[in-house]
């Protein structure tokens, strides 16, 4: 395949859904079932087409760092804006990740959604959102990355709504929106940052501009801040802390779309992006960036404890998730970032999907008994669904020890690489640093409890309600994307090695791009290690306009290495390898407890969860009520809005309303002066010139007597006048 | 005593207030009419008295001849007019048709 027939085909896939979106959302009312059908089928040629565009990208142009076109958008004056769209290795992967989970949750809601009576909105919506999503994957520009972007943000505020009906999932449906639009506000100065610096929204038009010593405003300073501002962006699309609020309440969904939008794929758009501009990152960004995600990796694994809600762990499951994949971008292990972005989609939508599978279970047990009040997605409802949803307890087992992170599984390999490279990084960086990796460990050791925990209440023991004895395994459709999405979360994909992902493709072909922030701006172990000979490494402290990096770190001398699509071997690569055994053996011990904890809770009741609670009650409340988190916003922003507009509600009412009755009064007064002006002076003077002539008028009017001889009398008297002046 | 200009100025002249005594005084449209044609007939009297005494030679008789015809045309327009004041008023007393009365 040539490489125009590569982006043609990628075009291809990009347009295929929006097909479908048109087809559906306009003729979808008569379509009826059938638009489920050719929704998915859509998704199905797009699915096959993008393995063919990723396997050609992968094998023949492995070596090209990307496939790409560019052409003007616009002329404006002497500024041109430039787009385009191109095909590289992280986006060819994200192109399979994409396409097949959106194909099997299409599939997984032709059962799921078959009551609902809109039907076929849904799947115009889904068909929406994919384009929406490919889009974003396909950019090579940030202009339309922040188009898509914000289209994946209107089809994920249409899907949250979908059940609009419900108060609550209109509710959620505009908190995530609006949440998400503070973090675009930062993504859209930080592209305006750059665009105005360097003139062009291509992401290899500001890296040249980077790499070549520009910086925006002339300050190193400016550029850090530009890399904040676009991961605000990420910040919001992928709930990082503090605006990771919305996620949890975007599971008023329908289960299908949590497991496509919420779980997989949009969410993971903000480390898709984050990894498309790592290069431009500073050392301070990237330390911001580190401590975001391990925050968020942290707290909302603290909150995922405690909660009964089933989708509602899994939410805070994948808000933690996203925080290992942001933490792990932020210290530099770019790879293992992406590569727990993919096997996390796989595991995470399995998860999704599993709990749609029993959701829908409950939903047809709770209709068959006439419950109508009982609440389908509580844990604490369910229990021994193992003997009566085997299949789907197998993928959900399968799925869980996959998050958890136990060897044979891909999400073993991805999470140690994570927690290993966060050993480095600590161990490179050094003094309050080490707070990274302790709390990354201690948050996958809640995983592991919490995980554990969902499964141990949920699927084993005996049925907590009548519901749950009445459920019944689903439909071949339902299950089937389960346990596709299981065999994915299978090592083999990966690596040949089950325990170490070190000698798979992955560590080929999403390996570190060359930065291009200069030396003085950089970690020096994100730099390409340098020849001995030309090893100076003047470990001098530079003093760069900022306090937070450990200044032995910063490398003075300026890099020459050419970037090579491959990237270059850096040190954190190196000493990632050195702890990936410590890491590994770390990381199972924790999770391993995490596991023993949890079955020994829930599953043999040694200790009574009850009695536990009582004793951390304060904890266990933090938890429960998600460390205040929406009642600290409703409180400051929400009640700080509302005082705020109070506020200039006062000012409208008073200052302004009184300068703008005061200036009505005044025009009044004065309008009635010139009334007074026209009625009498100008009215007068009209007034006396009319009666001045009709008095003439009528005075001379007797003149007129019609009489022609009378007439005559008058011309002679003229005449003789006439006469008497000329003689 | 010889016949000189001066006397044809008199006649001329007793024969021009004659004419505007009877166009003012006149009721009847035709007798202004008379009266008007005798202001002309004056001022013809006038132009010959200069052409033989006044040195104005035929040039005052040409004029004389162009008043002649001038007065045939005026009175055939003037008789038309007074013909169609009789048919709207039934009468031809000048003195009341005073519709031009402002």
């Amino acid at each position: 395949m040539t490489q125009d027939l590569v982006l043609l085909l990628s075009i291809i896939i990009l347009l295929f859904p929006f097909l479908g979106f048109i087809i559906n959302i306009f003729l979808g009312k008569k379509l009826g079932k059938i638009s489920g059908i050719i929704g998915t089928t859509i998704i199905c040629i797009d699915f096959v087409l993008a393995a063919l565009v990723a396997y050609t990208k992968l094998s023949t142009y492995a070596d090209l760092q990307i496939v790409q076109t560019r052409f003007d958008w616009i002329t404006l004056g002497s500024s041109t804006i430039t787009v385009g769209f191109g095909i590289d290795n992280i986006a060819a992967i994200m192109l399979l990740v994409v396409t097949l989970i959106s194909f099997l949750v299409h599939l997984f809601s032709t059962e799921y959604m078959s009551e609902d009576r809109c039907y076929y909105k849904f799947y115009a919506f889904l068909g929406l959102f994919t384009f929406s999503m490919l889009g974003i994957v396909m950019a090579n520009n940030f202009l339309l990355m922040y188009i898509f972007w914000e289209l994946v943000g209107i089809s994920s505020y249409l899907l949250i709504g979908f059940w609009y009906e419900k108060n609550s999932a209109a509710n959620a449906g505009k908190k995530a929106f609006i949440t998400n639009r503070i973090g675009d506000l930062g993504f859209f100065t930080g592209i305006m940052i750059l665009y105005f610096t360097y003139g062009s929204f291509m992401y290899e038009d500001v890296f040249a501009g980077i790499a070549s010593g520009v910086m925006p405003f002339n300050s190193p300073l400016m550029l850090t801040f530009a890399g904040i501002f676009i991961f605000m962006g990420a910040m919001g699309k992928s709930a990082q802390f503090p605006l990771h609020v919305w996620l949890p309440d975007a599971m008023e969904g329908p289960t299908p779309v949590s497991a496509l939008i919420h779980a997989a794929t949009m969410v993971a758009a903000g480390v898709y992006l984050v990894a498309k501009v790592f290069v431009m990152f500073t050392a301070d960004a990237l330390t911001f960036i580190a401590v975001i995600g391990t925050i968020t990796a942290f707290l909302s694994a603290t909150i995922a404890i405690t909660q009964t809600d089933f989708k509602k762990v899994l939410a805070y499951s994948t808000v933690s998730q996203l925080g290992f994949m942001i933490m792990s971008l932020g210290v530099g292990g770019y790879t293992n970032g992406f590569f727990h972005l993919m096997t996390h989609a796989w595991f995470k939508a399995a998860l999704f999907l599993a709990a749609g599978s029993v959701i829908h279970a409950m939903h047809h047990a709770m209709h068959h008994m006439h419950d109508h009040h009982s609440d389908p997605q509580d844990i604490n409802n369910m229990g021994g669904l193992r003997k009566t949803m085997p299949w789907t307890y197998r993928t959900f087992i399968f799925v869980t020890l996959a998050l958890a992170g136990i060897p044979l599984t891909s999400g073993f390999l991805s999470k140690d690489g994570i927690l290993a490279g966060t050993l480095a990084y600590a161990n490179l960086t050094g003094g309050w640093h080490w707070i990274i990796p302790v709390m990354a460990f201690s948050a996958a050791g809640m995983t592991a409890f919490y995980m554990f925990r969902l499964m141990i209440v949920a699927f084993h023991g005996e049925p907590k309600t009548e519901i749950a004895k009445h459920t019944k395994e689903n439909k071949f459709v339902v299950v089937f994307p389960l346990v596709v999405l299981s065999i994915m979360s299978l090592w083999v994909f990966y690596t040949p090695n089950p325990i170490n992902a070190n000698q798979g493709w992955i560590n080929k072909v999403v390996a570190p791009p060359q930065t291009v922030v200069p030396a003085a701006y950089q970690w020096s172990f994100l730099l390409p290690e340098k020849e001995e000979t030309n090893v100076i490494a003047e470990q001098t402290a530079v003093a760069v306009a900022n306090d937070s990096i450990s200044e032995e770190v910063i490398v003075e001398e300026h890099k020459t290495a050419e970037p090579s699509a491959h990237g270059v071997l850096n040190k954190l690569q190196e000493e990632t390898h050195h702890f990936h055994y410590p890491a590994m053996f770390l990381s199972l011990l924790i999770a391993g407890m995490g596991i023993l904890l949890a079955f020994v809770i829930y599953q043999f009741k040694y200790i009574s969860a009850d009695k536990l609670e009582a004793r951390f009650k304060f904890l266990h409340t933090l938890s429960l009520r998600k460390w205040y988190f929406d009642e600290i916003y409703n409180a400051m922003v929400v009640g700080g809005t509302v005082l705020f507009a109070k506020l200039l509600g006062m000012f409208d009412n008073y200052v302004v309303d009184g300068i703008v009755n005061l200036s009505a009064y005044l025009t009044r007064v004065f309008s009635n002066l010139t009334g007074y002006f026209d009625n009498y002076v100008v009215d007068g003077i009209v007034n006396f010139t009319a009666s001045f002539t009709g008095f003439w008028g009528s005075a001379l009017k007797k003149m007129q007597t019609g009489r022609v001889q009378s007439y005559i009398v008058f011309v002679l008297l003229g005449v003789l006048i006439l006469l008497y002046f000329i003689i | 005593m010889e016949i000189g200009l001066i006397h044809y100025l008199i006649i001329s002249g007793i024969l021009f207030s004659l004419g505007i005594f009877g166009i003012i005084t006149r009721k009847h449209a035709v007798m202004v009419l008379m009266g008007l044609e005798l202001v002309l007939n004056a001022a013809n009297i006038n132009f010959i008295a200069f052409a033989k005494f006044g040195g104005m030679n035929i040039e005052g008789h040409i004029a004389a001849i162009f008043v002649i015809i001038l007065a045939a045309a005026e009175a055939a327009v003037a008789l038309a007019i007074v013909l169609n004041i009789y048919q709207n008023f039934k009468h031809v007393n000048v003195d009341e048709v005073d519709k031009l009365k402002g």
